[in-house]
């Protein structure tokens, strides 16, 4: 027994040692931009930069899109498979998956050849047709994510007896969805979302071959140009997906349902 | 007139016929069980009623109004189900008041008929709570309150109780009978529990494999059995072979021993082997009783149930138990004894098939 707690701590501390060192060392590099001692600078530059500012902000509007028009798509989908086609349940868990499985590349690329600008919906033609194909294309990649917090969720609540109990006190279907099913995945659905939001701020692929000032292309590009802020901003990226995370425990810990039954 | 009333209901899952030929006319204001094990059908049926199954035949009226295209949120029956089925989002009040502001009640009357409907089910003091912070009993409480509270004209009761402790079961189910005499709503109450439907009901309908086998007040259906299966299904019963004797006497043989029924042995002839059945409590043992309702055995073993001492004893081949009321000066009968079981003639029915 104390053998095995002692290997327990040792095993710990090799995965706490991999993930921390790495990050302590970028950290401390990033506070090295002044000679001699330690500093912000790298930080100050990178948020007085306009560039920063524009891509973040583009970023977070667009992660906050994808995630409305994500569970508006995911939560009807889900909620009917559950209710309604059970059978049909492997085949969405399969297309949910594809975006794991297909490079984002190949997403992409066949996106530019379905909506170029001579095709017969040309996304690409406009500036907003572009933010909308890659608000898209976040969705895509978010989904794997997004169905199975939101499917699971579904799973710890009786659906088909809540939604017959509402229909029998007179609820009509958009009452039924946002009323009594909606609030009680909602710690799914939180979940999904702070996903999505950590995916579409990093993600570099899909924005810059669409070209849409993103955040992920401004990494890259301050990456290869500048040595002291892609440290930083690499632990600003850490601590967005950090908050992100932490955001999630909080929502789970508070949810106002009771632990799922057996 | 009546105010519930299914014709001719059929049910159909693929080629599996679920529900056949069900007919059944409800009272306003009746409290009707739908009593028969599991995958008898009651629940579909109770299921059709709220529009949440499409019978495959007949048709389903309330005070003469087709039901069939009404969907289930136009019907106005409320429901209880299984599983409790509260909104785990909502607290208790909210809950109640669901069905109120779906209807687009005016908020002074809905916080007033959630009050009343609380003092109903006495929870007016867990209106804050949400459905995890309370037992099973409460939250079915909180769902028939809910249920009641859009005033509708049916009330559905799907095994309300199966998932709640014996003691609880046994309180819920005197107060759901109150609280449904109180308000005077038709209610139809579904369970496999025969002592539930026969202590609330005003009439119970026995299903089996999809049919009514009999329909009556609980006192019929507990002493006159119509079927076999109704007999063997409600309550304790021995059913016991015997030979027609003398059909126009009503005298048959139990073993090498004669007995006279009340009942006329229709279109019977000597010899004929029928059943008959003899309910535990029916019987008891008197000394030296030999006659036209006595039967003389042989005690093969005794049991202690609590309140009741229940004895089997053989009788040319067929075993019977009969029942004694316990008390502390009692010894039953011991293995082996010679007993003589008295019982009269209305007691011994004739089972049918």
């Amino acid at each position: 027994m104390k053998s095995s707690r002692l290997f327990a701590w040792i095993a710990l501390a090799i995965g706490a040692t991999y993930f921390l060192v790495p990050l302590i060392g970028t950290f401390e590099f990033s506070l090295r931009m002044r000679r001699g001692e330690y500093s912000f600078d790298a930080y100050q530059s990178v948020f007085s930069d306009m560039q920063f500012r524009a891509t973040f902000g583009y970023s977070m509007l667009m992660g906050l899109l994808t995630i409305v028009f994500g569970m508006l798509l995911v939560v009807p989908t889900a909620y009917w498979v559950r209710l309604r086609l059970p059978q049909i349940r492997p085949l969405i868990e399969f297309l949910t998956l594809l975006p794991l499985v297909i490079p984002a590349i190949v997403i992409v690329f066949g996106y530019l050849r379905l909506y170029n600008s001579s095709s017969f919906l040309p996304l690409t033609n406009s500036t907003n047709g572009t933010n909308l194909l890659l608000m898209f294309s976040y969705m895509t990649l978010s989904l794997p994510y997004m169905y199975r917090a939101v499917d699971t969720a579904m799973r710890s609540i009786d659906v088909a007896t809540l939604t017959e109990a509402a229909e029998s006190l007179g609820a009509k279907w958009p009452t039924i969805l946002f009323r009594c099913i909606f609030p009680n995945v909602m710690s799914g659905v939180l979940s999904g979302a702070f996903i999505t939001f950590a995916i579409v701020m990093g993600e570099f692929t899909m924005a810059a071959l669409l070209n849409r000032p993103a955040f992920g292309p401004y990494l890259q590009f301050v990456g290869a140009n500048k040595a002291y802020e892609p440290s930083a901003l690499a632990i600003i990226a850490f601590a967005i997906t950090w908050l992100s995370m932490g955001l999630l425990q909080i929502v789970s810990r508070f949810q106002k349902t009771a632990p799922v039954k057996a | 007139m009546s105010f519930l009333t299914l014709s001719n209901i059929q049910k159909s899952f693929g080629p599996t016929q679920v529900v056949k030929d069900f007919d059944m006319a409800i009272e306003k204001g009746e409290f009707v069980s739908f009593l028969g094990p599991s995958g008898c059908g009651k629940t579909t049926v109770l299921r059709m009623i709220a529009g949440f199954e499409t019978p495959s035949g007949g048709t389903i009226t309330i005070e003469d109004r087709s039901l069939a295209d009404l969907k289930p949120n136009q019907r106005n029956i409320g429901m209880v189900f299984q599983a409790y089925a509260l909104f785990p989002n909502m607290t208790v009040a909210e809950n109640v008041a669901f069905g109120l502001k779906v209807a687009g009640k005016p908020k002074a009357e809905i916080d007033a008929r959630v009050k009343e409907m609380l003092g109903l089910i006495k929870l007016d003091h867990l209106a804050g709570r949400y459905p995890y912070q309370m037992s099973g009993g409460q939250q079915q409480r909180v769902a028939l309150a809910r249920a009641l509270a859009p005033k509708p004209q049916v009330l559905l009761l799907d095994e309300p109780l199966s998932a709640l402790d014996a003691k609880i079961r046994v309180s819920l189910r005197e107060e759901i009978r109150q609280i449904q005499q109180q308000l005077g709503i038709t209610t139809v109450f579904v369970t496999h529990d025969q002592e539930e439907a026969l202590s609330i009901s005003d009439r119970i309908v026995v299903m089996n494999a999809g049919r009514a086998d009999q329909i009556g007040t609980p006192a019929d259906i507990y002493n006159r059995p119509a079927t076999r299966f109704v007999a063997g299904f409600v309550g304790t019963l021995n059913l016991i072979k015997a030979t027609v004797v003398d059909p126009a006497a009503h005298r048959v043989s139990i073993g090498d021993q004669g007995v006279t029924l009340r009942e006329a042995l229709d279109d019977a002839k000597p010899g004929d082997a029928i059943s008959l059945a003899l309910r535990p409590e029916a019987g008891s043992i008197a000394p030296d009783a030999r006659g036209d309702t006595a039967l003389v055995g042989t005690v093969t073993s005794s049991n202690f149930l609590g309140s009741v001492i229940r004895t089997r004893m053989d009788v040319g081949g067929s075993s019977i138990s009969f029942d004694m009321f316990n008390s502390p000066g009692l010894t039953p009968p011991a293995a082996g004894e010679t007993v003589t079981l008295r019982f009269t003639a209305s007691d011994l029915l004739i089972i049918r098939d």
